[in-house]
């Protein structure tokens, strides 16, 4: 069972933890991530946009390839988009099993995917009325091959 | 076909996507490619560097040598940045 969100308004940590583990005494643990836009210099915004056609396609396959490496009872994704300021939540990963390690690793397994195959463009408007696109990181292309 | 384009992609060429009959003589992205560059300059610079572009047929990752027919959806965009 997966849960998959694509939206521009903000999401609540704690209910999204809770949802995932509602009415179940077979789920021993929890692991979630949080992404946050992180204050950096004169940045003012992270513009989010996505392809979404595609969007809940490319996530459910990696969902479905979490499940099969590990036993899990439940996941969810969240994910922003639109234009958000330091401080604000982007993303939201969480995977529960009956132990901590599956949870661990399916919650870090899916963040590394969620960072190099879902599409997503981040755009960093700065003060001034400038900005760039964000450039992928050649770390988050290591961190994705401990999958494999 | 359709055309999308995203993040700089986009920004570059001007649109965010098009409807695009695809030339009979091209059968894969690699050839769409190169009918989309002599378009014009605005195509011509968001083509310039396959090494920054990567490419999606039917909203899944493909490679410039995937084959392509007129009913298909190609999406153009910069490696993503999402998480």
């Amino acid at each position: 069972m997966s849960d998959i969100r694509i939206q521009k308004e903000d999401f609540d940590v704690s209910a999204e933890i809770a949802a995932l583990s509602e009415g179940r005494i077979d789920i021993g643990a929890v692991a979630s991530f949080t992404g946050k836009v992180r204050g950096d210099g004169d940045l003012m915004a992270l513009h989010l946009e996505h392809y979404p056609a595609m969007t809940v396609r490319e996530i459910e396959t990696h969902i479905a390839e979490a499940n099969a490496r590990w036993p899990l009872m439940g996941v969810r994704v969240v994910h922003r988009v639109g234009r958000l300021q330091p401080g604000d939540n982007i993303v939201f990963v969480a995977a529960a099993s009956a132990h901590r390690k599956d949870a661990f690793e399916a919650a870090d397994f899916l963040m590394d995917y969620l960072k190099t195959r879902a599409p997503f463009w981040k755009f960093e408007e700065r003060a001034g009325g400038d900005g760039d696109w964000v450039a992928a990181r050649t770390s988050d292309d290591d961190s994705v091959k401990r999958w494999r | 076909m359709k055309l999308l384009y995203f993040a700089w992609v986009r920004q570059k060429i001007g649109i965010a996507g098009e409807e695009f009959a695809l030339p009979q003589d091209v059968s894969d992205v690699s050839g769409l490619v190169e009918v989309l560059a002599a378009r014009g300059a605005n195509y011509a610079g968001a083509f310039r560097d396959l090494g920054a572009l990567r490419c999606a047929v039917n909203q899944t990752h493909s490679g410039f040598d995937m084959k392509i027919t007129d009913n298909d959806e190609v999406a153009f965009f910069p490696p993503v940045t999402g998480g």
